[in-house]
């Protein structure tokens, strides 16, 4: 790892920018930390769910009477015991949501609308029993055709998901059923006047495979409702106070009456930012009278969570000779699954997120499929547009004959270049990044020779991920004897309770062994929005920075008045406080915290911050070496090197680990990851086994190289740096394979049958 | 006066302008002051009282978080964006 600091005012650091073992570290590597999985209770029930055999249909009938009869079973439910919610789109946390959606995804009401589409659960004594209830609920179905793509959905006489459904966001939205649920469009400049000034134009159709997060812990849900009401979840998570706000929608229950207890989580990368099994197994808490736990088993994540969208994308781009980007203009239509929501409208505002362009069209389609409604995926949306975006960038430079690396410098985005829906970049590190991975030796390192029916190829791409802001909340209590207690409200997938604790050592001037981190359940912490978005290590830990100074305050408060003097007398001071009235008198965090009862009580700091202004907005880069076998069509990544801008590296392993956990999942999605279904809409690859992620065998070392551009808005200057990094390599690896073998894959995924296909197609 | 960039998907209420100067202190008082010169402009950025879902608001390249009540100078620039998330 090399790092580069482009602080203008750096200021030293005790512990930020070290690398401290984390907190959680030991509980995971024993096996103890408690999954959502792990949790049990007296009297707990096992639950399974029921789930669709096919992929699109209406639901006839459902029998649950032989269910029911079975001794053991203790509870049974279906659509029908689900509230009947509105169906007004709202914003919770990071995501528009529609209850009425959410609550047909969670149980089938009237269609089924993708193989797995959950349809009734039960709630058994014990698994086996569930499972065997399961088998005796009797669902009769109308069979209809499904269809499965973008341009399948939207062909003229397509087979609608939505009966009434019409085209949100289009000018004159025709009045006939569709299948297309939102348009999104964005305009800037002329754009035909720029590409009548173009020297060169280059325009690709590209197709993009439906993938999955592939987290390892599936999901799980244990619930249990009081006689009062009043219930409590545990599960897994990437925000406790979204479990709970969308399970009192679809529920039509009081949030004060739901308790959400985050438990460890084992990945979610976005995937675990709604809910499933929540809301199911508090209802069948509440009929059974006792706990119920449900957990998914592999097939049961890949068929029915949401993965990312499939996708159909079309980059036009001009230029003129001397390497400058006249328009652009791009159509991309993504896959939304079973209900609207595809992350579309962002891979629209990224496309060209790496660019100063002034002449911009881009119109973006959000279509239903019989698929699983898709969830957030790191960076939503990017990854397929940049596919696109940056296959063009490359084979337009190579066209004008300029390196590409230095036609992406020249059009680079920079401070005052407009995003694609108009506001200005602040402060951003592009320029400083396609530097650094231009100046990197593995630029100039000779690439192998070719070998039989081995070539050898380099690539580059670069990606844009804007980073959110959001709620969060921060308690800091500081114990009688000095050290500190840190609660916040955030789920820890990528060590942000370490990152966290280290921004409270920091400003309280505390070793980090002091400093114990918190994830507390949403009646023991301030509201606080998802983990996703990059926005953890930014947004809670600017909560966290604000509570440090709340402490600070209170300890000059109670150390002026054990010295008898006014506050504005003492000063706060690396771990501990000094006097300004009579020099060479200090008191230490521990003397003050221990003298608390004397002084006040507790000293406890406190702080909520909305972070969206805040944000700093990401990019990253990937250089990537591949061997492409021309007999087989086989690729091989060689060597990686990532480079980010992460503002400022809390702590630099865990930074290195998003760059390198991104760039892996992003190579899993360019050659090997698909969802394969039948031609009726079945998944044909439902576990890890035949959905292939990459393993360690499949990877070279990934080469991360932090770089800082400092926020500016940030005290530290943090950018979230948790999704950008897979954003670029698909097009980084097509580019790779261009440069090895002369020809352009345009279908991810670059899999051994596309690359041979797309090689005899040259010859 | 205030600028406001037009969505391009508002557009259509502007007859094709991506911009038009307004008169107000808060975003709010801006959307009013533009919808007596492009009617339909406020029913499309206002639902019950509250900037619609589909979108946030920028001012001086700042998202906003008080939403029609987000104040603006003189010489500020408005953008209506599309709020974000993240995985």
């Amino acid at each position: 790892m090399s790092t580069t600091t482009n602080d203008e005012a750096p200021r030293q650091f005790r512990i930020i920018g070290t690398r401290p073992l984390r907190h959680d570290g030991i509980d995971k590597v024993t096996g103890r930390a408690v999954y959502g999985a792990d949790v049990t209770l007296p009297g707990l029930l096992h639950g399974k769910v029921l789930r669709s055999p096919h992929a699109h249909a209406r639901i006839v009938s459902i029998d649950t009477s032989r269910a029911a009869a079975l001794p053991g079973v203790r509870a049974i439910v279906t659509s029908d015991d689900l509230p009947d919610v509105k169906g007004e789109t709202e914003q919770v946390g990071e995501a528009a949501m529609n209850p009425r959606d959410l609550s047909a995804n969670i149980l089938a009401r009237g269609k089924v609308l993708y193989d797995g589409h959950a349809i009734a659960a039960v709630a058994a004594t014990n698994p086996h029993l569930a499972e065997e209830a399961i088998g005796l609920i009797e669902v009769q179905y109308e069979v209809l055709p499904p269809v499965l793509d973008v341009q399948e959905a939207m062909r003229d006489g397509a087979p609608i998901l939505h009966p009434g459904m019409r085209t949100k966001g289009a000018d004159e939205a025709p009045d006939r059923d569709t299948n297309v649920a939102e348009v999104h469009h964005f305009e800037q400049g002329d754009v035909e006047a720029g590409f009548e000034a173009a020297d060169e134009i280059v325009e690709h159709t590209f197709d993009t495979a439906m993938v999955h997060q592939g987290y390892i812990e599936p999901h799980n849900a244990v619930a249990q409702v009081n006689a009062d009401g009043q219930a409590t979840v545990w599960c897994s998570t990437q925000g406790a106070f979204d479990v709970r706000h969308l399970c009192a929608d679809v529920l039509a229950m009081p949030l004060s009456r739901l308790r959400v207890v985050p438990a460890e989580i084992g990945g979610g990368f976005g995937g675990k930012t709604t809910v499933y099994l929540e809301p199911i197994a508090i209802m069948l808490a509440a009929r059974s009278g006792q706990p119920v736990k449900l957990v998914m088993s592999r097939s049961d994540v890949l068929r029915a969570t949401g993965p990312t969208s499939g996708s159909h994308i079309r980059v036009k781009m001009g230029a003129t000779k001397d390497g400058r980007i006249t328009a652009v203009d791009a159509w991309l239509g993504y896959e939304a699954g079973g209900f609207p929501g595809s992350p579309v409208q962002m891979g629209a505002m990224c496309i060209f997120g790496p660019y100063d362009v002034e002449n911009l069209r881009i119109m973006a389609y959000d279509v239903v499929v019989n698929r699983p409604k898709t969830a957030a995926y790191r960076a939503p949306g990017a990854t397929n547009a940049s596919f696109a975006s940056e296959t063009v960038v490359d084979e337009l430079a190579g066209k004008l004959g300029i390196d590409p690396l230095e036609f992406r410098l020249k059009n680079a985005a920079r401070e005052g270049s407009p995003t694609a829906a108009g506001p200005r970049h602040r402060r951003i590190g592009c320029v400083e990044l396609l530097e650094s991975a231009r100046d990197h030796a593995h630029a100039s390192a000779p690439l192998g020779e070719p070998t039989g029916a081995t070539r050898s190829g380099r690539g580059f791409a670069v990606g844009f991920w804007f980073n959110a802001g959001l709620q969060s909340s921060a308690t800091i209590s500081l114990n009688p004897d000095g050290t500190a207690s840190l609660v916040t409200g955030s789920p820890d997938i990528g060590g942000t309770r370490t990152s966290c604790a280290m921004m409270a050592a920091e400003e309280l001037g505390l070793p980090i062994e002091m400093v114990r981190p918190v994830v507390a359940d949403t009646d023991s912490v301030g509201y606080t929005d998802v983990t996703g978005g990059s926005r953890v290590t930014m947004a809670t830990g600017l909560a966290v920075h604000d509570a440090a100074q709340d402490v600070k305050k209170q300890l000059c408060e109670r150390a002026a008045r054990l010295w008898k003097v006014e506050p504005d007398q003492v000063r706060f001071d690396d771990g501990g406080v000094d006097s300004l009235a009579q020099e060479g008198e200090r008191l230490s965090v521990a003397e003050i915290a221990k003298k608390a009862i004397r002084t006040g009580g507790p000293i406890v700091g406190r702080a909520t911050v909305n972070a969206q202004r805040n944000t700093g907005a990401g990019f990253a880069g990937l250089m990537v070496d591949v061997d492409v076998d021309t007999e087989t069509g086989r690729v091989d990544v060689t060597r990686c090197t990532v480079f980010q801008d992460a503002g400022r590296a809390i702590h630099p392993a865990y930074v290195e680990g998003q760059m390198q956990g991104g760039t892996a999942q992003g190579i899993g999605w360019a050659l090997n990851e698909e969802y394969v279904y039948d031609d009726q809409g079945r998944l044909q690859n439902d576990g890890f086994l035949d959905y292939r992620i990459p393993v360690a065998l499949d990877l070279p070392m990934i080469e991360p190289v932090i770089l800082e551009v400092p926020n500016p808005a940030h005290p530290y200057g943090v950018r979230g740096v948790g999704e950008a990094s897979i954003v670029a390599p698909p097009a980084a690896i097509a580019n790779a394979i261009a440069d090895a073998v002369g020809v352009r894959v345009k279908t991810l995924p670059m899999s051994p049958p596309r690359v041979l296909a797309a090689l005899h197609e040259r010859e | 006066m205030t600028i406001v960039h037009i969505p391009a998907s508002l557009r259509r209420l502007t007859s094709g302008a991506d911009r038009a100067e307004a008169t107000g202190n808060t975003v709010g008082e801006l959307v009013d002051d533009l919808e007596a010169r492009f009617p339909g402009l406020r029913a499309a950025l206002v639902q019950n009282g509250e900037l619609v879902s589909r979108f946030a608001v920028t001012v001086d390249d700042v998202v906003g978080s008080a939403g029609l009540a987000e104040p603006v100078g003189a010489a500020s620039e408005v953008h209506f964006v599309p709020p974000l998330g993240g995985g």
